[in-house]
């Protein structure tokens, strides 16, 4: 992987901000169209909206849409946890030709409409900070390439019970080498003890 | 089971433990201790002559201790592999003078005492936990007196007393008169869904052992008459609700209420006193025998493994997945993926289940042959760096070649470096730049968050891995927490450079929070050691430039404590609200003061 170092010096960052409702989940307690318009007037936002659904294929085909016809640069998605939705508007952001990693996301659904459930007015400005921090950061956010590195093609299982016996076989049947290791001198785990099964009322070994 | 012995593409060590894991996704080196068998896994033909030569008689741990083995042993008589163990603790010894009989009566000589323990290394692309479980042990809850009465057996004992393959081949008996016991009591949610002892969480499958149990005793001693004891049935699965009505059908008695005591009479039959909490009324039952449905506990070496592998466990003590819902079988580390039992409790169904998924899991990652690495990883500016190796000596990865003057600086192997950004925070010379994590990134975002009302702000730093998901447990349990917190993601809370600390509190931040993993529970090895002391430092400085230290609190959260961050948070709140208008512009005042210094210098 050979990061891009040098600092983008362009004066002005073309930017995109996309504020998602998330059903009701964020809007029932966010006032997104609201956080919206705020967004829209900070530094280098070109273009800011509010959407039902981000993650959606309409959502994800209207901000591509919009990276292409306003040549958009940085991509700041206001809707749920990185942790749960950052790999699919990577993908989103590599299928309209941006880096993936010119992504930045504010969390508004976990760690705001979620958590001030009864504050709106006091969420709806926390929503506006995360935006206004995740344009902030967007802004210097620089491309990045993945490295392909070799990989070996074999599994290791630790523990030889039920679980481990079905990923050990299911692996192998499919070609791959397996590693089963078991720390008792037999494989069968707790699974062997018993005898007839539910719901099948027949030995299980 | 035998299908795995076979199993050309399978190599299997039994007697072994993992003693190290090595390495990243794709490419894992792993270290196996294998403890000695003593016999011959090849050539054992497992007749059993050897066993009937040895002298030394122990319990049968397979049948729990209701029957023996030798001192050589075959663990059941389908054991995969099938050869003969010498559990040597037990064992006379070789020495012909003392024992060596199994010698003697081995015919192939398959034994041989001189096999030692040995270390093996493997390779491989990625990892299946699939740990198991452990049986809890009712020796606490005494009120049950299973410790006291020998007529009151654990669901596994019970288990092995009606199989046909047990110590007394399906004949249920009473361990006391070893006669068929004309009634049998069950109570379930033994060490589960309880407050007070063993776990909260129900352990899934106790309901139908038990429904099995009382079908299979109908099925032999239809007269025999059942009782079960219980707070809920959970009859969910495919098929499961019709062997329950089946059982009711057979007569078994169900009644609601757990007993709170059981007394012994003298014909060694069991008085219960339970409350029933339909009719409300406390009764009684004299039954011969009493089988208690234990709840599971996650394997003893969970704890051991998750270390190693850098994984992270449930409050109960299973594995973490990534995601409840749409990652079940995935671990937050790539390249790891549970199956069984080691991730929550269980039955069979469900674990093959859960098994298949990981393989296919696996074999997803790994079909192409070459993986992509992610490219947040630290990258040493050559001009600034002066080799001094500070950075090659913190990194958990050793993934940081140190330079040897300043001409060769120190250099970052890329393949290696997991990207906690450890080394970044802690470059004297401001030499590492940490990619997708960079200072002017992480100060943009600080600096625009205390634009505004900074008195009215928490400034927090959480690491991805743990504190961070643990904020977003919060939020999925919808737990409330002051509005005015507002959170940084870091990949680890190494990161967070003292720089970011100092530039909080000169933007005006009343009170900063470094959350990270508990300490042991780190995502990158032991990276969270240095945020400890870097803390610890900063504390001490700002408390010599006249800032309370109190105001930069540290706290270790893990992805699964969502109450505990939203109670940190409170807690935060209540200290910022001890910070006055004044005491922040003082301390912008001190840091202003500070730059101009340094600067001047």
């Amino acid at each position: 992987m050979k990061p891009v170092t040098s600092i983008d010096t362009k004066p002005q960052m073309r930017i995109g901000v996309y504020v998602c409702h998330c059903g009701s989940n964020i809007a029932q307690t966010v006032n997104c169209p609201k956080v919206s318009e705020t967004a829209s007037g900070l530094e280098d936002v070109v273009i800011s909206k509010h959407i039902a659904y981000a993650c959606s294929e309409p959502g994800q085909q209207e901000i591509r849409d919009d990276i292409h016809e306003h040549g958009l640069e940085r991509i700041v998605v206001a809707s749920c946890s990185p942790r749960l939705h950052e790999p699919t508007f990577r993908q989103m952001m590599q299928s309209a030709g941006l880096n993936p990693y010119l992504l930045e996301m504010a969390n508004l659904r976990e760690q705001c409409s979620w958590v001030h459930l009864n504050e709106p007015d006091a969420a709806t400005q926390k929503a506006e900070d995360l935006v206004n921090m995740a344009v902030s950061r967007a802004r210097l956010l620089q491309p990045l390439e993945e490295e392909k590195l070799p990989l070996t093609k074999r599994t290791l299982v630790i523990g030889g019970g039920i679980a481990g016996i079905q990923t050990s076989l299911d692996l192998a049947d499919n070609g791959y080498e397996v590693v089963l290791v078991e720390k008792n001198a037999s494989i069968g785990g707790t699974m062997a003890q018993i005898d007839k099964t539910f719901p099948t009322m027949d030995c299980s070994i | 089971m035998t299908d795995v012995g076979r199993h050309p593409l399978i190599k299997l060590y039994t007697l072994s433990e993992i003693v190290d894991v090595k390495g990243y996704v794709g490419n894992f080196d792993v270290r196996i201790l294998q403890k000695a068998r003593y016999v011959s896994e090849e050539d054992c033909t497992a007749c059993g002559d050897c066993a009937m030569a040895c002298p030394v008689v122990r319990p049968d741990e397979f049948n729990l201790g209701l029957s023996s083995r030798k001192a050589i042993f075959t663990p059941f008589p389908q054991a995969v592999p099938s050869a003969y163990v010498v559990n040597i603790n037990e064992c006379l010894g070789h020495n012909p003078v003392v024992c060596a009989k199994c010698l003697e009566a081995c015919e192939k000589g398959c034994i041989n005492f001189h096999m030692s323990d040995d270390e093996i290394q493997e390779s491989v692309g990625s990892i299946i936990v699939a740990t198991g479980l452990e049986p809890y042990d009712p020796t606490e809850l005494d009120e049950y007196g299973y410790t006291r009465f020998e007529n009151v057996l654990t669901s596994l004992e019970f288990e092995r007393l009606i199989n046909a393959g047990g110590p007394t081949k399906g004949k249920l008996i009473r361990p006391t008169d070893r006669r068929l016991p004309k009634s049998v009591g069950f109570i379930q949610c033994v060490g589960s869904r309880s407050a007070r002892k063993g776990s909260s969480y129900c352990s899934n499958t106790c309901c139908m052992n038990t429904i099995k149990s009382t079908l299979v005793l109908k099925e032999h001693y239809p007269d025999i008459d059942i009782k079960v004891f219980y707070i809920d049935i959970r009859a969910v699965g495919k098929g499961f609700e019709d062997l329950f009505m089946r059982s009711r059908r057979l007569g078994v008695h169900y009644l609601r209420g757990l007993p709170g005591n059981v007394e012994e009479l003298p014909d060694h039959s069991m008085r219960v006193a339970v409350e029933n909490t339909v009719t409300g009324r406390l009764e009684f039952f004299d039954l011969d025998m009493l089988v208690l449905a234990l709840g599971m506990k996650p394997a003893k070496n969970t704890r051991r493994l998750q270390e190693m592998l850098g994984l992270q466990l449930t409050a109960d003590g299973f594995f973490l997945e990534a995601h409840p819902k749409l990652q079940p079988v995935d671990a937050a580390s790539r390249g790891i993926f549970y199956a069984g039992c080691a991730e929550s409790p269980k039955d069979i169904k469900e674990s093959v289940t859960q098994a298949s998924a990981a393989a296919v899991r696996a074999i997803r990652l790994m079909h192409k042959g070459e993986i992509y690495t992610e490219p947040i990883t630290s990258e040493i500016d050559p001009e600034k760096c002066t080799a001094c190796g500070k950075c090659s000596e913190i990194c958990p990865y050793n993934a940081i070649t140190k330079g040897i003057r300043k001409k060769t600086p120190s250099v970052v192997n890329t393949a290696a470096c997991a990207g906690c950004g450890t080394c970044a925070a802690e470059c004297p010379y401001d030499a590492i730049l940490m990619n997708h994590f960079t200072d002017d990134q992480i100060n943009n975002q600080i600096n625009s968050m205390l634009e505004k009302s900074s008195q009215e702000k928490i400034l927090v730093f959480a690491c991805n891995w743990c504190s961070y998901a643990g904020a977003d447990y919060a939020g999925v349990s919808r737990l409330q927490y002051p509005s005015n917190v507002r959170i940084i993601r870091t990949m680890c809370s190494g990161r967070v450079d003292e720089k970011f600390i100092f530039n909080g509190f000169l933007n005006g931040a009343p009170v900063v929070l470094v959350s990270g993993c508990h300490i042991g529970d780190c995502h990158y090895i032991d990276a969270n050691r240095w945020t400890e002391k870097r803390v610890k430092k900063i504390r001490k400085k700002i408390e010599k430039l006249g800032i309370r230290p109190e105001r930069l609190q540290l706290e270790w959260i893990s992805a699964a404590e969502g109450n505990r961050f939203a109670e940190i948070m409170g807690r935060m709140e209540k200290l910022r609200q001890g910070v006055s208008i004044q005491e922040i512009s003082e301390t912008i005042e001190i840091l202003k003061n500070r730059e101009e210094k340094s600067e001047a210098q």
